[in-house]
């Protein structure tokens, strides 16, 4: 235990000392300003944009222009990873002649990529070719992740900005992410991975025979590269079905760590970009800190939940001294699967490397808690940012009133406006994991997909509609999500969980530029103190709460609760 | 109206007729207007027609859902009474205004300058523009400007002030308002606005709330109540499914429960509340409000411009020090100034003898008989006396007495003069028989206790700038006695403007007060803007409030009354939602417990049975706007201070109150309903 200690508190320095510079570096990329990486990276930006007729230096767009290029382009790729995975079975680099996907998985698995949820109706080798893994999935983790980030950037200039109609220019910000930030990370990552044993070949899958005489098929393929982005873009989608449990994937303590540190890593640096360029690194660090309260909450639960074992099997010969280990990889223990569970659901990255379905009830409400509060403990890339400010202005409105003066958060006064696009928002996540939650329940064919009976079925169900909403992707093993209604109603809810919160973001974003910036005085709301970080905190929480309290009493307490009488689901 | 008339906030006069309003106010129609009531409203009908079925069919527990269901429309009726209370105190005070109302018959001029010859008319029918007789006696029914005669004006009725005020026309004080008495000679008046439109009837149109529109920040929490309203339809409406999905059953009446509590009516049900009686506590320190909007912006403003003159200083410059020349005894040069000023009857002169008075024996000279007063006048700029004995003494400006005095000047007097001059003040020599004797020490006086509330704007976060006419270095001098934080000197109406557009300009909202007609293009640009009662129509037109007093320091108020009203909505909308914690852990063991058994565990109150729980929890939402009411009609507690302490005594008083009361009050009443064995 004294050693899983130590090592959260090493990954929580590490990613605090990587985030903080990596922030800086993006606010000056976003900023255009000059970076090391700039006599390399300019001239190709330059030629890709002036190959789109945009010109050296697009100009910035109106909001609603920034929203329409980002869902006409996400439109497109939508329709390619679609055609892609309805043809793979007469498109090349399909070795073990993979047939093509139904339409309802198919639909499914391209908006779970273009939305950067990576949910996963499929097993990776079963399914998916090699040309469908590279040109459509692996594009995807790249693209939806820079239209992310670059949603993020927008909005953050919209606090910024200062009556000002534009908030950047879409195409730059979507080149600019990709050749600044992803493409150069993911290079030394995905070199990293190979060099620690992740395969990268097109070879076919290799046939073996186990010392017991059983024939195994080992899966082979573009491994390294798909699962570096997935990782730094917060997807999340395997490359091999057991995601990162499989040592193909996964195949050392040192990549589970820095797969773990990659995953929140860029999550975590926007707060510091967002201090850079409001110029006042407090607001930035005001945010950094009430993710990390809300995270280490998180972890703290599911940690404590599994270490302390499963009373159900104590009367066993069962050694639990190194906590709950069902549904886990032994070489990781109890101390890493935690704290890969509760990065992955923070950030809505969504790999797993144990089975959420066989943590103990409290141990899957943390996870499934911090999805559906909206992924903002530090959430995926740009989203999670975007939808923390969302949070903030909340906050800022309903604490704001109460020192007198019409609520403003950095100067900008939030106003009937700001505050239905918020609202509009922040009813996602009911609609989507309430709302369509509860058909899947109410539909008894529907309901069938989750394997287990009472509460645990319940939670199986609640985690798939939280995961899709909250666009993480992650899952409980158990659920059977690929049937043509939960493939459909899941990928609206994807649809939902994505646009409804990028569209009324980006026109806070435009409505907050083009307003005065009033200068701070003594009357004006603290956004930087320990007092606000605890405010923002517990309205995440009691607002999350009093959302998914009920349904939650009925899933993992109920569970919880049941286990502690001695019974089981 | 007057200022002495003070309802207490339970006066059965208002209570009273509130009580039967507020069950008019049930109308659906009505109700729509504030959504979160509304659906409340729709649930009690729900459970009167499933209290009802369950009478006619014999089954379920018709006592319990009964009971829930009544308690949900006094929930309704509770937020009427609120408001209707709220609506009921300014009708009172529009009343008191209505009676000076009466319909009269006025004089109107038939040629506009001849006085002598004027029709009688009804006042209904007077138009702008029109030109009327007012005499000794006479109501004025409308507002208006007075073009001749000059005349005392009894303007209690509005302001509260029983001395009467000078009109007259031409000036600044040309301005008469409907419902003022004249008391001697007369007026011809100028209607400027008709029967209906004047301030009288926009006050008692504000104070009733009939012409009540939302606020912006109001509007917004609206937007923001109604958000959750949604947010917890969806809970409540799709825990029926998930409850079946658990094989377990819930009474339709129990959800229906939970969604009321959930609801934020606490704050839902006392907004409109709040906004009328902001507007009340406005009318009662007697500033009119032409919109609520301008109320609110109050609350934000960043600079503060405030007259020197009336506002930071008394109006007048007073005597404040003697300075003898060497060889003068002061005692000497107090007498000398005493019997000059004798003959000086501007308020200058009355501070020097005042002053003087203090350091004689009994406050006079005695023994002197003076032959001849010499009265100040602004020919001169000095005044004096001749006595018996032959001595003249002379009291005025520096320079005309030196004059007086042969041009004899020395370099005492010099450097004494220059002196105060330079501290901002105004020197004034006193000789007698053409020698200096010393130097009278004029200066503003800066009202006591300005100083203390300039400290406190600043940590509000407000800017004051003092505006004066006085050239810079006098201004320099007051304004750092005084302690703004800021000053324009040399002010002119062009200059005036010209600050308030480079405040805006950097993002601030600036609000002034002003009387005059060069007032009035900067009154208009400034984000509030208040004009003086005594001021002229133009400047009355171009504020957004009126202050029937006339005192520039009511700004300060103003601003007070703005912040209050935003603190108010704030704390009870925090209140509200922080009380739902509670009620969940009240009706989520309650609901579920049956299910899973194990549930109970959250049932930390320790509530008697199921029934109890969600019945204590809907009796608890009920009461809780009742107990809010006086709060919501006096706003809540405000006491200036930084943004930063403001926040954390309202998070702790609030926020961490409402989590902890509604724990208390439930399993109080709780234990109530078991003792009663009502569930």
């Amino acid at each position: 235990m004294a050693t899983d200690l130590l090592q959260f508190v090493l990954y929580v320095v590490a990613l605090t000392a990587l985030a903080w510079p990596l922030g800086l570096y993006m606010a000056r990329v976003f900023s255009g300003e000059r970076t090391w990486l700039t006599p390399v990276v300019r001239p190709v930006e330059r030629g890709l944009l002036r190959a789109c007729g945009l010109g050296a230096e697009p100009a910035g767009q109106h909001w609603s222009r920034y929203a329409l290029a980002a869902l006409a382009f996400n439109l497109a790729g939508w329709l390619v990873l679609y055609a892609v995975l309805r043809l793979q079975d007469v498109l090349p680099l399909n070795p073990q002649d993979l047939p093509r996907l139904t339409p309802d998985l198919a639909f499914n698995t391209a908006v779970s990529f273009v939305t950067n949820t990576n949910w996963q109706a499929y097993g990776g080798e079963t399914t998916m070719s090699y040309l469908s893994q590279m040109v459509g999935l692996t594009v995807q983790n790249f693209v939806s992740a820079a239209t992310g980030i670059a949603v993020a950037v927008a909005v953050v200039r919209g606090v910024v900005g200062r009556e000002t109609r534009a908030i950047g220019n879409f195409w730059a910000d979507l080149v600019r992410s990709i050749l600044y930030l992803l493409l150069p990370l993911s290079i030394v990552f995905g070199l990293f991975l190979v060099w620690q044993g992740v395969p990268q070949n097109l070879d076919a899958y290799v046939e073996a025979t186990t010392l017991e005489g059983v024939r195994q098929v080992i899966a082979q393929g573009p491994a390294a590269a798909q699962i570096a982005i997935k990782q730094l873009g917060t997807n999340g989608g395997g490359f091999f079905n057991a995601n990162s449990a499989v040592p193909y994937e996964n195949p050392t303590p040192l990549t589970n760590f820095v797969e773990m540190l990659a995953i929140l890593l860029i999550p975590a640096a926007f707060p510091f970009l967002f201090g850079r360029m409001v110029k006042d690194m407090r607001q930035g660090v005001a945010i950094f800190a009430a993710m990390l309260v809300l995270f280490l909450g998180a972890l703290a639960l599911t940690y404590g939940s599994e270490i302390g074992g499963n009373p159900l099997l104590a009367d066993l010969p069962v050694d639990q001294s190194a906590g709950s280990l069902e549904g886990k990889e032994v070489r990781f223990g109890t101390g890493n699967s935690a704290l890969w569970a509760t990065a992955t659901t923070a950030a809505s990255n969504g790999s797993v490397n144990a089975m959420h379905d066989s943590f103990k009830p409290l141990a899957m409400l943390a996870p499934m808690l911090q999805i559906q509060t909206g992924e903002v403990v530090f959430g995926g890339v740009g989203s999670g940012f975007y939808g923390m400010l969302a949070f903030v202005l909340l906050t800022v409105f309903l604490a704001g009133l109460m020192v007198g003066r019409t609520p403003e958060y950095l100067g900008k006064k939030i106003e009937a406006r700001e505050v239905k696009l918020a609202v509009i928002a922040f009813l996602v996540m009911p609609l989507g994991v309430l709302g369509f939650g509860a058909l899947a329940a109410a539909i008894p064919s529907a309901a069938a997909s989750a394997p287990a009976a009472g509460p645990h079925g319940l939670s199986e169900i609640l985690y798939a509609y939280s995961s899709a909403t909250g666009n993480n992707g992650s899952a409980f093993a158990g659920f059977s999500a690929n049937t043509v209604f939960h493939n459909t109603l899941l990928g609206i809810a994807m649809l939902l969980g994505r646009y409804v919160f990028i569209v009324p973001m980006l026109a806070v974003a435009g409505s907050l530029a083009a307003k005065k910036t009033v200068p701070a005085s003594a009357g004006t709301f603290p956004t930087h103190t320990m007092l606000f970080v605890t405010l923002l905190v517990a309205v995440i929480l009691i607002i999350g709460g009093l959302t998914f309290f009920p349904v939650l009493a009925l899933g993992p307490i109920a569970e919880h609760v049941a286990m502690l009488a001695g019974q089981s689901f | 109206m007057s200022k002495t008339q003070d309802l207490s906030l339970l006066d059965p006069r208002i209570v009273r007729p509130a009580l039967g309003a507020a069950l008019r106010k049930l109308d659906p129609r009505v109700m729509a207007r504030n959504p979160v009531m509304f659906v409340t409203e729709v649930v009690a009908a729900l459970s009167s027609v499933l209290f009802l079925r369950d009478v006619a069919a014999g089954g379920g527990a018709p006592v319990l859902v009964g009971q829930i269901a009544a308690w949900l429309w006094f929930t309704v009726y509770f937020a009427n009474v609120a408001e209707a209370m709220a609506e009921g105190r300014g009708k009172a005070r529009a009343d008191t205004l209505r009676a000076t109302r009466t319909d009269t018959l006025v004089k109107r001029l038939l040629r506009p300058d001849d006085n002598a010859l004027h029709e009688n008319v009804s006042a209904e029918a007077l138009e702008t523009g029109d030109r009327i007789l007012v005499e000794a006696g006479d109501l004025i029914p409308t507002d208006g400007e007075v073009v001749d005669g000059i005349a005392s004006v009894d303007e209690s009725a509005i302001t509260g002030e029983s001395a009467p005020v000078i009109r007259e026309s031409g000036g600044d004080r040309s301005s008469v308002t409907g419902g003022t008495r004249v008391v001697s000679d007369a007026i011809v008046v100028r209607i400027t606005a008709r029967r209906g439109e004047s301030f009288l009837d926009r006050m008692i149109a504000l104070v009733e709330g009939a012409e009540r529109q939302k606020t912006p920040n109001e509007v917004a929490l609206n937007i923001l109540l109604i958000g959750m309203t949604l947010i917890f339809l969806m809970v409540v409406a799709t825990l029926e499914p998930f409850v079946v999905y658990s094989g377990a059953f819930v009474p339709v009446v129990f959800l229906v429960a939970l969604l009321v509590t959930l609801i934020p009516t606490t704050i839902g049900g006392l907004l409109s509340a709040i906004g009328i009686a902001g507007m009340d506590r406005l009318v009662k320190a007697n500033v009119v409000a032409k919109s609520g909007r301008a109320v609110e912006a109050a609350g934000d403003i960043d600079t503060l411009l405030l007259d020197k003159t009336g506002t930071i200083t008394f109006g007048a410059r007073r005597a404040d020090a003697f300075h003898p020349l060497p060889g003068i005894a002061e005692a000497d040069l107090a007498a000398a100034a005493w019997l000059a000023s004798r003959a000086d009857e501007t308020p200058e002169g009355r501070s020097v003898l005042d002053y003087a008075a203090k350091m004689l024996p009994n406050g006079v000279v005695a023994g002197v008989e003076v032959a001849e007063e010499i009265a100040f006048s602004a020919q001169t700029r000095l005044s004096g006396a001749d006595l018996a004995d032959g001595t003249s003494l002379r009291k005025g400006a520096a320079d005309a007495v030196i004059a007086w005095c042969g041009g004899s000047r020395s370099k005492p007097l010099d450097e004494i003069v220059e002196r105060i001059a330079r501290s901002g003040g105004t020197p004034l020599v006193v000789a007698r028989d053409k020698r200096p004797l010393g130097v009278i020490h004029l200066k503003d006086i800066v009202k006591p206790g300005i100083r203390e509330r300039f400290a406190e704007l600043r940590r509000m976060g407000v800017r004051t700038v003092m505006i004066t006419g006085d050239n810079p270095l006098t201004a320099a001098a007051i304004a750092a006695e005084a302690g703004v934080d800021d000053f324009l000197a040399e002010a002119t109406p062009e200059n005036k403007l010209e600050l308030i557009r480079k405040e805006q300009a950097a993002g601030k909202l600036v609000a002034m007060c002003g009387d005059g007609s060069n007032d009035a293009p900067a009154l208009a640009q400034a984000d509030v803007g208040v004009a003086m009662n005594t001021g002229t129509p133009a400047a009355k037109e171009a504020g957004n409030l009126i202050d029937l007093d006339s005192d520039p320091t009511k700004l300060i108020e103003i601003v007070m009354v703005g912040k209050q009203l935003l603190i108010s909505r704030g704390a009870l909308t925090t209140f509200s939602i922080a009380n739902d914690v509670a009620k969940y852990f009240a009706i989520l063991p309650a609901l579920f417990v049956t299910a899973y058994p194990g549930l109970g565990a959250l049932n930390v109150m320790g509530l008697a049975s199921p029934g109890s729980a969600i019945l204590s929890a809907v009796i608890f939402n009920a009461l809780v706007i009742i107990a809010l009411i006086p709060l919501a009609l006096r706003g809540v507690r405000y006491a200036p201070a930084s943004a930063a302490e403001l926040l954390r005594r309202n998070l702790l008083v609030y926020g961490l109150g409402g989590l902890v009361v509604p724990f208390v009050g439930i399993k109080a009443i709780d234990l109530l309903v078991s003792v009663l064995a009502l569930a």
